[in-house]
């Protein structure tokens, strides 16, 4: 067993990369949630230009691979429009935010026409507005189909930020590869092999973590919506309070 | 549309081999295998034959006359891709017929490994890949192959789930026909089971081919060529970041979006003939 194990201070270095893999995840996932549930309406939306620009949009993020819009945004585009590229960060971010935004878009999409049409119909009834209808009907009604799909998406990204390390940031990859590349000039350390399969095993113990969020907020929403015990009218006033 | 039932009108559904539309993909699929299997250059070398204006941001010029360069890189990320997914379709099934075993100690470790690669960056599994071929003696394939090695078990995993959602797909009366037939397990799964859950399982499969496309540039971290290991090299030789890296977004997209079009079409198709 003991064979498997790093050292201290290489599991040192590879928490500072985890905590920058948690950052971009983080910074990922907003943006991400975001631009699905803008995107995800627009395209559905009564104006066309809007559902062409959704469309568009959608497409072209799905259509192009995460690594491939990476370096067009971190690279490519500071060095065109004379941005500075000081935070790396933030791009890579942006990268793996609006790829999620596209793939995010057609799961709040699918969830908003699997609602019965007779939620819409009977909100157009009692004189909703559209926002209201959005707000307070149809999203809260989709989050539970919503849910699941997002938490797989969420995983797909962690995968994903594993890539920024080829734009040179340090994330837990690219820590691996520092540590690689010290055991090249210091004296023979561990195991190649091991070293990655430790990396691998803090990955699967991430996704875990993040499934297991999931799970304990589909199982919050399933409760808010089986709701609680049934009230008679003596509780009424109670309830009501 | 007479009511009356016709037998002179019936046409018995024609076997694959007989149908147009099938031989058509078959054929197309058979020449573009061969033609990834002699006709790519898979060499690591890629200069550029004009200098770029360095007073320009965007050289047009410059950008046009890589195009050949751009195309040589796309045609290996597809050839890594095509048969990454060739191993991908075999071993999916197999890891779907092992997680579906009844006994424990097949099913459950299968399931831990198909859920251990699922969650895991394939990149980190390409370095993880790399280091560990590297240490065997008796076997060093080219960077290409370790690359389709390792997109070929991590899309395994994906397609042993779209193969799982296929079979329970199949209707349980079909399992108790072939049981009540006394057909032998081979034959149940090669002449009923498999015939009718791989249709349904197709589209999935063609999603998973997409999107392994967008995971092969990632050979460069195992050194293979590809879209991505031009770009890089002409950075790198030319110190021009801005036309290589767009050049390859466009040549992505031009290969992707066709790709998930045709898988479109392919989805449509069978839901309508199997309704």
């Amino acid at each position: 067993m003991d064979g498997l194990l790093l050292e201290a201070n290489q599991y040192r270095l590879l928490r500072d990369g985890a905590w920058v893999t948690l950052q971009i995840l983080g910074l990922a996932f907003v943006l991400g949630v975001v631009l699905s549930l803008v995107v995800g309406v627009g395209r559905l939306s009564e104006r066309r230009w809007v559902r062409g620009i959704a469309l568009v949009y959608v497409e072209f993020f799905r259509g192009i691979s995460s690594i491939v819009l990476l370096f067009i945004v971190a690279i490519a585009i500071p060095i065109l429009l004379g941005v500075s590229q000081a935070s790396i960060l933030m791009l890579g971010s942006l990268a793996l935010g609006a790829n999620m935004g596209g793939y995010g878009a057609e799961i709040v999409r699918g969830s908003i026409q699997a609602i019965p049409k007779g939620q819409s119909e009977a909100s157009i009834a009692l004189n909703l507005s559209n926002t209201q209808r959005l707000r307070y009907v149809v999203l809260p009604q989709a989050l539970r189909i919503i849910l699941p799909p997002f938490g797989n998406l969420t995983i797909e990204i962690l995968k994903g930020t594993a890539l920024v390390s080829l734009v040179g940031l340090a994330d837990i990859t690219q820590a691996g590869n520092f540590i690689r590349q010290q055991q090249l000039f210091g004296d023979a350390g561990t195991d190649r092999t091991i070293l990655f399969l430790n990396i691998l095993v803090i990955y699967f113990v991430l996704a875990q973590i993040i499934n297991g969020l999931f799970r304990l907020a589909e199982w919050r929403l399933e409760k808010r919506f089986s709701g609680g015990e049934h009230l008679t009218p003596l509780d009424l006033p109670e309830a009501t309070k | 549309m007479t009511t009356a039932f016709d037998a002179n009108q019936v046409q018995p559904p024609k076997p694959w081999y007989r149908r147009g539309d099938v031989l058509t993909v078959l054929i197309a699929f058979a020449l573009g295998y061969a033609f990834l299997l002699f006709g790519v250059d898979e060499s690591t070398r890629f200069r550029t034959r004009l200098n770029p204006d360095p007073d320009l941001t965007f050289d047009w010029m410059y950008f046009w006359h890589m195009v050949p360069l751009m195309w040589r890189g796309l045609l290996a990320t597809v050839k890594a891709t095509v048969y990454g997914f060739t191993i991908a379709i075999f071993l999916g099934l197999v890891f779907a017929l092992l997680r579906r075993s009844k006994l424990r100690p097949v099913s459950w470790p299968t399931a831990f490994v198909i859920e251990f690669i699922r969650s895991t960056p394939i990149l980190v599994q390409l370095y993880f890949l790399h280091a560990l071929i590297r240490t065997w003696d008796w076997y060093s394939p080219a960077t290409i192959t370790i690359l389709a090695i390792g997109l070929g078990i991590h899309y395994a995993t994906y397609c042993s789930e779209a193969y799982r959602a296929g079979i329970n797909s199949v209707d349980k009366g079909q399992w108790e026909a072939s049981t009540a037939l006394n057909l032998g397990p081979v034959s149940k799964w090669t002449k009923v089971i498999l015939p009718q859950a791989i249709p349904n399982v197709l589209p999935a499969l063609g999603n998973y081919l997409v999107a392994a496309m967008k995971d092969a540039p990632l050979g460069i971290a195992v050194n293979a060529t590809g879209i991505l290991f031009f770009a890089n090299a002409i950075r790198g030789g030319d110190f021009r970041a801005v036309e290589p890296y767009m050049l390859m977004g466009v040549g992505f997209l031009i290969a992707s979006l066709p790709a998930a079009w045709l898988v479109r079409r392919l989805e449509r198709k069978i839901t309508y003939e199997r309704t």
